[in-house]
């Protein structure tokens, strides 16, 4: 693919962009030194993927650093516009994708991948 | 970090962390050197001479969050036992260049992994920074720049699914260019 070819192929999708204050689902991946080394760039690609197969335009991907729970990544924050936040553990590419599916467009948090101690865990 | 192109998202990301706006990336292969190098100068905020002699300590980070650094260390250890090592210069105010080498047939050096990949999420992730990236291999190249990109795509934010899936094949394709090469 040429940088040309890269140009009319963004030409021809038109904007795609949703305004910050209007996004359904804010995602954070969180990509320190701990999350690179246990995966996280594979859990980045796979739910921008799954977003982009599923046609879903109102979620942003974000990152973050370190947060001290190294033992835990690569970890997955996810954010709604309402409600309260989930945070995944242990994610990959998978998980991610099931997350994309289920949490983000069916809007039911994936328990077994939620954090020990946070929300329901069954 | 499994392989080179881990330790150079790593670096990268520390380079962001310090506030750089502008990152340049060169990774170099030479066969008739036999040599495989890579290069990455920031703009960011630097280092003081204190910081930088105790880079190689893993009990030395600037974080909060958790007191043990990695990043470097392994980098260094990686380097060392290929024929190799890491280069490290920085000054307060004037950025960061790291430098890694090997030699390219060294058994024990780190495999190269998923450059594409690297750059993608480079670039998906950090759209306000400007980022030169250039791969040569025995005399060709593939390159990519922000500039570049946004010379093309205009302001559009790189990490919505759309625009990230036409980069991330564009990015593969130049790399795999260069691969069958």
């Amino acid at each position: 693919m040429k940088l040309e070819d890269l140009r009319k192929m963004v030409e021809k999708e038109g904007p795609d962009e949703v305004p910050e204050g209007e996004a359904r689902f804010r995602v954070t991946v969180g990509m320190g030194t701990c999350g690179i080394a246990a995966g996280a760039r594979e859990v980045l690609s796979a739910l921008l993927d799954e977003l982009e197969k599923r046609g879903v335009a109102d979620v942003i991907v974000t990152q973050a650093g370190c947060r001290g729970m190294c033992d835990r990544e690569p970890l997955v924050y996810v954010e709604p516009k309402e409600g309260a936040a989930v945070t995944y553990e242990h994610m990959d590419g998978g998980k991610a994708r099931e997350v994309v599916v289920r949490h983000l467009i069916g809007g039911e948090a994936v328990a077994a991948y939620q954090i020990a101690g946070e929300g329901p865990k069954d | 970090m499994e392989d080179l192109s881990l330790h150079i998202l790593d670096i990268v990301q520390n380079s962001i962390r310090a506030g750089a706006t502008k990152v340049q990336i060169d990774v170099e292969e030479d066969a008739a050197a036999n040599r495989l190098r890579f290069v990455i100068v920031d703009d960011g905020c630097g280092m003081t001479e204190e910081q930088l002699a105790k880079l190689h300590d893993p009990f030395f980070t600037t974080r909060s969050t958790r007191r043990v650094g990695l990043g470097i260390p392994l980098l260094k250890q990686g380097a060392e036992q290929a024929g190799g090592g890491v280069t490290i210069t920085s000054r307060p105010g004037a950025g960061t260049t790291v430098e890694a080498c090997y030699e390219l047939d060294n058994i024990d050096r780190p495999p190269l992994g998923d450059l594409a990949a690297t750059v993608w999420t480079l670039l998906v992730l950090n759209d306000n920074v400007l980022f030169e990236y250039r791969h040569t291999r025995d005399g060709r190249e593939f390159d990519v720049s922000t500039a570049q990109l946004r010379h093309n795509l205009g302001t559009r934010k790189f990490s919505t699914p759309k625009l990230a899936a036409a980069l991330r094949q564009y990015v593969a394709d130049g790399e795999a260019r260069l691969a069958a090469a």
